[in-house]
């Protein structure tokens, strides 16, 4: 790889990911299709790749890692990675109108670079400070735009047309990105990839046992779950869809408490496609 | 690995957790506030938990037993399953009903187990409780805090208030709601093979599940 590029093993990942999610998008999708998963054929692949790729490879790394790196270094350096999360979350919140996590989010950064030596411990939870996860596609969701289709990126996994769209973004002011030269970078995205799947071995069954068609579960949570996101954990009820009325327009929920998701034009202009849908769009439209 | 699965994965066994956690019920509490309600459930099964290595080894039958003392008084099983099912619940016999309970049930406490094996130093926070006393259906928040620190993990209780008090009718797990994910799923096993499909699939599951537990 070019050391004077900016980008990085990961990057270059996300763009192969990314046009891989672009060239399979024209295969067939076989059952009932959920109005939020016309690729549903390909992302059931690209799941299958993903789980597969997990099994042989990640899984049993994390488990080496585990086994071989003491647990206090190991929280340490899941620390650090989370510290320069933190920042970046920061952002996020002031982006989407929450000026007090934000603010408590810049209060966890000075602390835990401070006090907590370099993001090694994580004082600042401690202190009340609590922590926050956002991304610039939650962001992009607070803004009004639309998740689109749903998209099981390979190597990444479940996401949105949106959230992969924030993925870019939050690839791009990565600080990692602009380390210099390139085997360190890529050594440290490795250790962090290591890091982040160290701390699921032990989740790691409890969805296979939970879920008749494991797909279909995380995909429904994940939807869910960044709506929720969204509205800080407190999304409006969406219509009980055990009594469907298609012509029903859906409701538009409240704009969240500090937050004001704007009706943009945004969403037909990336996503045309959502209006074919026809009595079938409630779904994607909501996150407006 | 993603952030998005990571997440997930966290909230799954922190619902599951979560799920057992607050269920810890007394029948004599049942006419308790729904917050205090869940207050007392969660502390009596985190106590349970934390004193007792066979369930956090994920012993099955110990794990049935607390679910059967602490976590059925408090839980209304069926409204669970029918809410899982949605629409199509009306059309299933009253046989078929009881059925699919029962197994939705087993498959929920062989969940729980594993997410029982979890239980750890974790502390439970209660967010402050708003609810109109005319309410028949709140929600109590609380999170769950690693003394390491991290990201809190969202843990909150559906309740609905029914003739012997409240009861706990879902689990919302880093904001999604457990009985409602499987609804999809639901929907897709009758459309598949009937009513009786989706029976034969959550009998299949559990067969494998105890199958691997066996093994285990």
């Amino acid at each position: 790889m070019n050391a004077t590029s900016s980008s990085s093993l990961s990057r270059l990942f996300l763009v192969a990911a990314l046009f891989a999610a672009s060239f399979l998008a024209g295969c067939a999708t076989p059952g009932p299709p959920d109005p939020r998963d016309p690729l549903e054929g390909m992302n059931r692949a690209t799941f299958e790749f993903n789980d597969g790729l997990d099994r042989a490879v990640l899984a049993p790394v994390a488990r080496g890692y585990t086994y071989v790196i003491p647990e206090p270094v190991r929280d340490c350096v899941g620390n650090v990675f989370g510290n320069m999360s933190d920042a970046w979350t920061a952002v996020n919140n002031l982006l989407e109108g929450n000026p007090h996590d934000g603010g408590s989010d810049i209060c966890r950064v000075a602390i835990n670079t401070t006090l907590g030596i370099g993001g090694c411990f994580d004082v600042a939870s401690g202190m009340g400070f609590d922590k926050h996860k956002k991304d610039f596609g939650l962001t992009l969701g607070v803004w009004g735009i639309a998740p689109g289709p749903y998209l099981v990126l390979p190597l990444f996994g479940p996401s949105d047309f949106r959230d992969s769209a924030g993925l870019v973004v939050d690839f791009e002011v990565d600080p990692l990105g602009y380390l210099y030269p390139t085997w360190q970078r890529n050594i440290i995205e490795g250790v962090r990839v290591i890091d982040a799947r160290s701390q699921l071995l032990n989740a790691g069954n409890l969805l296979d046992s939970a879920a008749l068609d494991k797909y279909v579960f995380v995909r429904d949570g994940y939807f869910t779950r960044r709506r929720s996101q969204i509205y800080n954990g407190n999304p409006p009820d969406e219509p009980d869809d055990t009594q469907p009325n298609p012509m029903q327009t859906p409701q538009q929920p409240a704009p969240p408490a500090g937050g004001a998701p704007m009706k943009t034009s945004f969403n037909q202009i990336l996503y045309p496609a959502q209006h074919t849908f026809g009595t079938n769009a409630a779904p994607l439209a909501m996150d407006r | 690995m993603n952030a998005a699965v990571k997440r997930f994965c966290g909230g799954v066994i922190a619902l599951v957790f979560g799920a057992v956690t607050l269920q810890g019920a007394l029948a004599q509490g049942a006419q308790d506030p729904p917050d205090a309600l869940v207050k007392r459930l969660v502390e009596d099964v985190m106590a349970t938990v934390k004193s007792d290595k066979d369930i956090q080894g994920g012993n099955i039958s110990k794990i049935n037993d607390l679910v059967e003392s602490k976590i059925l008084p408090s839980v209304d099983f069926k409204r669970m399953t029918a809410s899982a099912v949605g629409r199509n619940w009306a059309s299933a016999t009253p046989d078929q009903q009881t059925q699919i309970t029962e197994q939705f049930r087993k498959l929920l406490v062989y969940t729980y187990a594993g997410a029982l094996s979890q239980v750890r130093d974790q502390t439970i926070q209660f967010k402050p409780f708003r609810a109109d006393p005319a309410d028949t259906t709140v929600v109590v928040q609380t999170q769950v805090l690693n003394t390491k620190g991290g990201e809190p993990i969202q843990l909150n209780y559906k309740l609905t208030k029914e003739a012997d008090g409240w009861k706990i009718i879902d689990v919302n797990v880093l904001g999604v709601w457990l009985v409602e994910n499987y609804r999809s799923t639901f929907a897709q096993q009758v459309s598949q093979g009937g009513i009786d499909g989706l029976i034969k699939a959550l009998v299949d599951k559990n067969n494998q599940l105890a199958a691997q537990k066996g093994k285990a």
